[in-house]
């Protein structure tokens, strides 16, 4: 991204810290508890908000659901327009079968990402139900696909990005817009 | 066990893959390796899923062109292409065009003419798979050329030994029999050496390379091979090794004379338990297959404990599926991020 893109912080810690708790109470509340749980995250971003949820779920409920990472690399539908992705990350899942499986992801946009990870899950299990959570609807969808739960919606244009830093994956947390129109 | 994820600052782009074809690990940086390999790690993960089938490579055609006669290495790029959902044909010489006559470019021209956009080529010629790069746009993989490379299997041996030992360097690895008709010593010196390990090569003095015989250290070969140490005495070989890799004796690539008889090879250089204790205490067993009990290797030694023969055998399908997957997307390097 080039240096002179503006950026605009749109969520900060204690903002992505709230809305995980919320996503975290809303899980809860609709399954009424934690029993028959499982939450899978996708890689990278939302397997490390699946292990937050996770914890906030067993602080409310004191059972934690098991957590697993899902990488869909390899599922992905716009290989030719991404590039290939040298490092993809490990797939680690729960047991699925019958579960209601709460997908989480940091941004989403397009959908294919979450089309991808449904595909992927399917060679793990069948779950009873799958529910779609997201700390950022950015909007741009190009599939019908909307999340169940949502941290926050951010009205984006097409080519901004935006960026959602983790404290175990880029040392701080924070949602961050970073105007596109500037780069290419 | 080891090869973990290096942790790349996110929202980088990975550094481009800039091989169009794999035609030996001569021309392969650190970085490249390790690309392939926690690659590779990967896909063992999917391969050992119950349900091993990723659909990433979907509308990519795979050719198994077989020149030479192939049961492993075959099976393991049609297995590593179905896995990632390639369409993977073979085609052995034996019944195809080749046998009326059509050349090595004719018959490659053909397969890309059909949409291969691979082709996995072994062949009895050392450079056979160089020049059907020259003459194709379809990403050539050399499955083994002659006595010259087979660079698929020292990046399985690579990987093999990484989840074993970890970090290489310093690591002593001995390769013992033909290493003078052995296309998977040649490749894996360079792969070996390029990770800082010890290579030790050890044979008869008629079946090391030219440029590997003991005296024979001239100018002319330095760039032709990676440095190695050179030992005709296979228990001086074995002593303190972390590794050590039995070669197959390649009896169809002999022109006779090389040695004196079968059991005096086997005699002097054959891998035995009784000589494996002067290796280290927990040292491994590696053969690329297939092997000859009784002649290179003895059969208790071959299935002993210290063995990972078979391991060799399920990575290799995994670090053909790296490869295939990182071919596939060489024109493709745009990197758009999107969501």
């Amino acid at each position: 991204m080039s240096p002179g893109a503006a950026a605009g912080i749109v969520l900060d810690a204690d903002g992505i810290r709230r809305a995980v708790r919320r996503i975290a109470h809303e899980i809860v509340e609709s399954n009424q508890g934690a029993n028959g749980l499982a939450l899978v995250g996708i890689q990278r971003g939302g397997a490390v908000l699946a292990r937050r949820i996770a914890d906030q779920i067993e602080a409310i409920e004191g059972t934690r659901p098991p957590v697993g990472a899902l990488d869909v690399t390899l599922y992905r539908d716009d290989l030719a327009q991404r590039g290939i992705q040298p490092q993809p990350q490990p797939s680690d899942l729960p047991n699925i079968e019958g579960k209601t499986v709460v997908l989480v992801d940091d941004v989403l946009m397009t959908g294919r990402t979450v089309r991808a990870a449904l595909d992927g899950m399917n060679d793990f299990g069948r779950p009873r139900a799958v529910r779609l959570a997201v700390l950022v609807d950015r909007g741009h969808r190009e599939l019908p696909i909307r999340a169940d739960l949502v941290g926050k919606n951010i009205p984006t244009n097409a080519q901004d990005d935006v960026r959602v830093m983790l404290e175990e994956l880029d040392g701080s947390d924070g949602v961050m817009v970073v105007s596109g129109r500037v780069t290419r | 066990m080891t090869a973990e994820t290096p942790t790349r600052p996110r929202n980088t782009q990975p550094a481009a893959w800039r091989h169009s074809d794999i035609l030996d690990l001569d021309d392969f940086d650190v970085d490249e390796i390790e690309t392939v390999l926690s690659l590779a790690d990967r896909m063992r993960e999917v391969l050992d899923r119950r349900i091993a089938r990723v659909p990433a490579l979907r509308g990519y055609t795979v050719v198994n062109l077989f020149y030479e006669p192939s049961t492993r290495t075959r099976a393991s790029f049609e297995l590593a292409g179905k896995v990632l959902g390639a369409d993977v044909i073979t085609i052995t010489t034996a019944t195809s065009s080749v046998v009326k006559g059509e050349s090595l470019i004719d018959t490659v021209r053909t397969m890309r003419a059909m949409r291969a956009d691979a082709i996995v080529m072994r062949h009895s010629m050392a450079g056979a798979a160089y020049l059907a790069a020259e003459h194709t746009d379809a990403a050539i993989i050399n499955a083994g050329d002659g006595s010259h490379a087979h660079p698929t299997q020292a990046l399985l041996d690579l990987y093999t030994i990484r989840k074993h030992v970890g970090d290489l360097r310093g690591k002593r690895v001995v390769m013992v029999g033909d290493i003078a008709h052995s296309r998977v010593a040649r490749s894996d010196m360079w792969g070996l050496t390029a990770l800082g390990a010890e290579v030790v090569v050890c044979g008869p003095p008629t079946l090391l390379p030219r440029g590997l015989r003991p005296g024979d250290r001239p100018a002319h070969t330095e760039s032709a091979l990676p440095p190695v140490i050179i030992e005709t005495e296979i228990d001086r070989a074995i002593e303190g090794a972390d590794i050590v890799m039995a070669l197959r004796l390649q009896s169809e690539r002999q022109q006779g004379g090389l040695l004196p008889s079968l059991h005096e090879y086997s005699q002097f250089y054959q891998v035995t338990a009784e000589r494996l204790k002067r290796a280290k205490p927990n040292h491994l067993l590696m053969h690329p297959g297939p092997k000859n009990e009784g002649v290179e290797i003895a059969a208790t030694v071959a299935s002993g404990s210290a063995s990972i023969i078979e391991e060799q055998v399920t990575n290799g399908v995994a670090v053909r599926m790296a490869l295939l997957y990182l071919l596939s997307g060489r024109t493709e390097l745009s990197g758009e991020e999107a969501r």
